[in-house]
């Protein structure tokens, strides 16, 4: 049980200090989460912190490999007005 | 037969602190303000107009982190070429930071401000913030420092904010109706939970104002900065206005909405337009009252250095820094020296405006008609730039009460012009469009090339007023335009038309 950052992430650091697990870490090109730690924040949090405040939509994965923001699902932008 | 007005509301009741109509100048705009408020100010280039023309400020990218999201925010923008809050070209840690401050301090010593301003939301990443203010204050002791949040966390930073001096905050406001609000923020982060819409928007404004009543009564300078939105906010940000002032903002900020589709934000990918110039004019002379403007805002990068309205970032890079060897002992000797100069010329020039005063008592025995002029200036507060070399022009109205700052509005420089603006629209086309409702542009020089056009569209190009203060050569133009007779009529159709 874990998530995990992807390419999307743009190194706003707005995660890694919410993360009660210290899983999330600075890495290069982008931030990481530890698999080993993650709990997706089962017993600290109703929601999980990560996916709670990351302001770009894809960047956060389930273990299913499904995105946690969804593309649209933030900004409000139209899908169709994504996709031009 | 009543006078047309290009600008009703400016020309029938002076505003800003000039009600008593014989200031001349809106620099004079803080006369009313208390002298530890205005002490405060004199040298900050983002409080005072008067300031801006002479002092720089630059911003560290500290803070990438946000609380919130705003529809004219793309988090994922990053960009050099671009110049609007928000976008950096690197972020950095707040040793480099301290480091990148005092090589500018020490290069460029009208520096006299620090802002923390992003690109996300400085009070979004405390420990940063914090930690580059405390060596700040440790290490630059003559550097002013500020902070601009969008007044989430604000109201448990408050505390944390005065240990380090920080006597300048600017809030962004856009609302004070969460009904309004939810057309602007679609979600915040508060108390571990992203809460979207209506919800999210009333939050976001009880912290903000309960964040401004605490920095009054701590006696922090407060600025509110609001984005004019039309048909989302432009109608409300007259009644915020009124409540920020109550609450005992000193400054308000009405700034238009930039949006275009490049940008990928939500308001630019569904086609929310911006202000025209007129519009923002109008929202900010109605939004005047007795309370300050600010009109030479230039919405900066959150890694903008130099003076407003210029970048000089580049020559500020993390591998340049890293090769200057600062001496700041003595780059604070320097600083101080070139700050009293100035604050001597400044003296010295309030003075010389005291006895002006006649002249513009004279000008209002006769009823005459305000007028806009543009001006091409490189700082200074005198008219010192080519018309073909400015990337903005200053925008100032002369009337019976005197001369008044508006505003500025960018363009492409003429002489870099050519193919680039697209649409066939030339530079020099762009530059009449924006000067729409000018009647003059006073510059250092301008070609043979550009004055038929400009005259044509009803904008006489001044080339006589060349290192001149801005105010004087305003008043006189204005002068010189009564003796001949045009301040009594109609501008004439091509100007009306451009």
């Amino acid at each position: 049980m874990a998530f995990e950052i992807i390419e999307y992430c743009t190194n706003c650091y707005a995660c890694e200090p919410l993360c009660p697990s210290k899983a999330i870490y600075e890495a290069k090109p982008h931030f990481l989460i530890d698999p080993a730690k993650c709990t997706e924040c089962a017993g600290d949090f109703e929601e999980p912190q990560c996916a709670s405040i990351c302001p770009i939509e894809g960047a956060i994965l389930n273990e299913d490999g499904e995105e946690l923001n969804p593309p649209g699902s933030l900004t409000g932008i139209p899908l169709q007005k994504l996709a031009a | 037969m009543e006078l047309p007005v290009l600008n009703n509301t400016a020309s029938e009741a002076p505003k800003g602190g000039c009600s008593a109509g014989s200031c001349g100048s809106t620099d004079d705009q803080m006369s009313h303000l208390p002298d530890s408020i205005r002490d405060k100010v004199k040298n900050h280039p983002c409080y005072s107009e008067e300031a801006h023309h002479y002092f720089a400020r630059m911003h560290v990218a500290v803070a990438p982190a946000c609380n919130i999201q705003c529809h004219y925010c793309n988090r994922k923008y990053d960009c050099s070429n671009e110049s609007r809050p928000g976008v950096v070209s690197e972020v950095l840690n707040p040793v480099q930071a301290v480091k990148k401050v005092m090589a500018v301090a020490a290069t460029i010593p009208q520096m006299t401000v620090l802002g923390i301003a992003g690109p996300g939301d400085a009070l979004a990443n405390p420990q940063r913030t914090f930690d580059t203010f405390r060596m700040l204050n440790e290490q630059a002791p003559d550097i002013k420092l500020c902070v601009s949040t969008n007044g989430l966390a604000l109201p448990e930073n408050v505390e944390e904010m005065c240990k380090y001096n920080i006597d300048h905050v600017t809030i962004t406001i856009n609302c004070v109706d969460p009904d309004v609000g939810a057309k602007i923020y679609p979600w915040i982060f508060w108390n571990n939970k992203r809460i979207k819409g209506r919800e999210a928007a009333a939050i976001l404004i009880e912290q903000q104002q309960k964040g401004l009543e605490m920095l009054v009564a701590k006696g922090v300078l407060v600025k509110v900065n609001s984005v004019m939105i039309p048909g989302v906010n432009d109608k409300h940000l007259e009644e915020v206005s009124k409540i920020v002032k109550a609450k005992g903002a000193f400054l308000h900020n009405v700034m238009p909405l930039i949006s275009e589709e490049e940008h990928g934000t939500y308001y630019g990918l569904t086609g929310q337009r911006g202000p025209t110039n007129e519009e923002l004019q109008a929202l900010q002379d109605a939004c005047a009252g007795d309370m300050n403007m600010m009109r030479h805002c230039r919405q900066c990068r959150a890694d903008a250095v130099g003076l407003l309205g210029e970048d000089r970032g580049a020559e500020f890079t993390l591998d340049k820094i890293e090769a200057m060897d600062i001496d700041y002992e003595a780059a604070m000797k320097m600083r101080a020296e070139v700050h009293a100069a100035i604050n001597e010329e400044l003296e010295s020039k309030h003075k010389a405006k005291e006895t002006k005063l006649v002249s513009i008592e004279g000008l209002k025995k006769e009823a005459t008609r305000p007028v806009l002029m543009a001006v091409a200036t490189k700082g200074g507060g005198v008219i010192n730039e080519h018309f073909g070399h400015a990337s903005e022009f200053l925008i100032y109205e002369a009337s019976g009460n005197g001369v008044r700052f508006i505003g500025h509005r960018k363009t492409i420089p003429y002489c870099e012009g050519g193919d680039t603006c697209g649409d066939g629209e030339s530079a020099l086309d762009v530059t009449i469009r924006e000067l729409s409702g000018c009647e003059v542009v006073l510059c250092s020089k301008v070609g043979y090339e550009p004055w038929g056009p400009l005259e044509a569209a009803g904008i006489q190009p001044n080339g006589e007023h060349a290192m001149e203060a801005i105010e004087d050569a305003v008043l006189a133009v204005y002068e010189e335009m009564r003796v001949a007779g045009k301040l009594a009529a109609e501008p004439d159709a091509a100007q009306k038309a451009a």
